[in-house]
């Protein structure tokens, strides 16, 4: 039962096959057998998730009218404040911080009677790109548990990988949903920026966060899109438009006419061989399908790795400034005579690990008098040539496609002590975050040379998101029919598990 | 080749107030050289006729009508405090400082 997808789970609970309270112990009792191995999650809330649980069975016997993923289980990136639950963002700083509020987006999952399992493991304060930078040690990737699960949502992906959740959420800053559902063999959507509440998403980069849905179908991603997208007067970057019609798009799969733009510089030197002999796969089966395949050029694509690491620092070196031991979190050295600074300086340097520092000073430095123009000015140049890049390709093409990782998943520990070799992962992702559009990864197979999950990314202009879900589900539906079954099917057992 | 001296980088944690050791400050000034010479590479293209862009949505400022609504009580404000004192947080002192 767990292995079934979060729609099919949805039909058992509707016909009355099984109850939500079955369903979300189920998937209790598979935490429990394998989550010792995974690490994917920081906190596990079996009360609150059964209590929510026989309350939606309540509803559904009393013949209420439900929502179409009421009953089914989901994690939740520990990123996102849940009124009452443990919230640490993978940071000592937080530790033992249980939010007085509801984010917007935890509030639209209880409206429609989603299940929350628990809160997912991260890199701190959602910096990173393989969950090592967690405080709380890292996640493993269940295709191999030497390997990391990607980041900085490993936990979310992992736990989708792993069957210890039909659904997840997840935040995408320069690709932390999608390079996770690469590398799980996933899917992960970033809708367009502001198509998604940020009330109560703890901030990184405020300009570039943005909460979307992690699922392990393009269908299931859609449908929990429609459940937490939507305007929300609480985030003054909140887009008032209706959602775009996703599920619609996911059911109808249909990429008849579209044209379907390669995007030049996404591609080639740098890329695992196994990565790209996917991508060109995936590539004939839209064609076959009816998609006009073309190629387009993005020259600017290759600054915005820069560009990302002077922005988002930058402004994480503001937002994080709130962690100042006063209201909530840690406090260190307040003893007899301490000063307000003193204390703060020793709070900071527990708790926060090596990435958030280095990026703090690193963001510093670039909004430093002096330093400004050459910096972060420069880098916010580069974000309209990388905006200017995109209008054009999509005056070519509906939707711009690309592998969403250079590689597939690397051995935890290997790139730990180089932050540049880190932040290269992040290369192809990056653009969409810069311009504010939307960005899927669907799995398009696993690489000849190791067997592990490839990623195949989707990029579709400002609330077009419904493109991306039309041209995932078509893929996604070639290369069923290809495989004759899903991907994860084929995804080593854990010892222990259901 | 930008680089930041390990007094620089001590000198930003000062202004971040995060506290650090000596071993971290000079890590910290090998690792910067390196990653400022990466970063960098935006000067090549960020020319005096390109417009800098803050922020994808062209913000605007939202009014909304005055509507008094629930807020915290101060029970639940308080509730995550390191210290509080008569239903206030309790801070170290920020006076009397030079």
């Amino acid at each position: 039962m767990i292995r079934n997808s979060a729609s099919e789970m949805a039909s058992k609970l509707a016909s009355g096959d099984v109850t939500s309270v079955q369903l979300t112990q189920a998937h209790l009792d598979q935490i429990a057998a394998v989550d010792k191995q995974v690490h994917a999650f920081l906190h596990i809330d079996t009360e609150g998730a059964l209590a929510q649980a026989a309350a939606v069975d309540l509803k559904r016997k009393n013949g209420d009218k439900l929502s179409p993923l009421a009953g089914v289980p989901l994690a939740l990136k520990d990123v996102m404040t849940q009124k009452g639950i443990p919230t640490t963002c993978g940071s000592k700083i937080l530790e033992g911080w249980r939010p007085p509020y509801d984010s917007t987006v935890v509030a639209n999952l209880k409206k429609n009677d989603i299940v929350i399992l628990g809160k997912t493991n991260m890199d701190e304060f959602a910096m990173g790109s393989s969950t090592e930078n967690s405080a709380y040690g890292p996640t493993h990737n269940p295709w191999d548990l030497s390997r990391i699960p990607g980041g900085s949502g490993g936990g979310s992906a992992a736990a989708l990988a792993a069957f210890e959740a039909p659904l997840a959420i997840g935040t995408d800053t320069g690709g932390s949903i999608r390079q996770p559902a690469a590398v799980t063999g996933t899917v992960g959507v970033k809708p367009t920026y502001g198509g998604v509440s940020r009330f109560g998403l703890v901030a990184f980069s405020s300009s570039l966060d943005q909460a979307g849905p992690c699922a392990r179908t393009v269908l299931d991603a859609a449908l929990l899109h429609e459940a937490i997208a939507g305007h929300d007067p609480k985030d003054s970057t909140s887009i008032n438009a209706p959602v775009p019609a996703v599920v619609a798009a996911a059911k109808a799969g249909n990429v008849k006419g579209m044209k379907i733009g390669v995007v030049k510089e996404l591609n080639g030197d740098g890329y695992q061989p196994g990565v790209r002999k996917r991508f060109e796969e995936s590539l004939e089966l839209l064609a076959a399908a009816g998609a006009e395949i073309v190629e387009v050029s993005a020259p600017n694509f290759e600054y915005a790795l820069a560009a990302y690491y002077l922005i988002a620092p930058s402004e994480c070196s503001s937002n994080l400034a709130r962690f100042d031991a006063m209201r909530y979190g840690l406090r260190v050295g307040d003893v007899e005579g301490a000063s307000a600074e003193s204390v703060m300086n020793l709070t900071r340097e527990v708790g926060f690990g090596r990435e958030v520092k280095r990026r703090i000073i690193l963001g510093t430095y670039a909004l430093s008098s002096g330093y400004y123009d050459a910096y972060y000015g420069s880098a916010q140049k580069v974000r309209t040539l990388i905006t200017q890049d995109f209008n054009k390709a999509f005056e070519i093409a509906d939707v711009l496609v690309s592998p969403t990782c250079p590689t597939t998943a690397f051995k935890i520990g290997e790139k730990a002590d180089d932050p540049l070799a880190m932040y290269l992962n992040d290369i192809a992702t990056i653009p969409v975050n810069m311009a504010g559009i939307g960005g899927m990864s669907l799995p398009s197979g696993v690489a000849d040379e190791d067997g592990l999950p490839v990623g195949f990314q989707i990029m579709a202009p400002v609330m077009k998101d419904e493109r991306m879900y039309s041209v995932g589900a078509s893929l996604e539906a070639s290369l069923l029919s290809k495989w004759g079954a899903p991907l994860l099917s084929t995804i080593p057992a854990l010892a222990g598990s259901k | 080749m930008t680089s930041l001296s390990r007094d620089d980088v001590a000198k930003l944690a000062g202004l971040a107030r995060i506290e650090m050791s000596d071993e971290e400050l000079v890590a910290l000034s090998n690792e910067f050289t390196v990653i400022l010479d990466a970063v960098a590479r935006v000067q090549e293209v960020a020319g005096e006729d390109v417009a800098a862009t803050s922020h994808p949505l062209p913000l605007r400022n939202v009014f909304r009508p005055d509507v008094v609504i629930p807020s915290l009580s101060p029970q639940d404000a308080l509730s995550g405090a390191p210290a509080q004192e008569e239903q206030r947080f309790r801070v170290p002192q920020i006076l009397g400082e030079e």
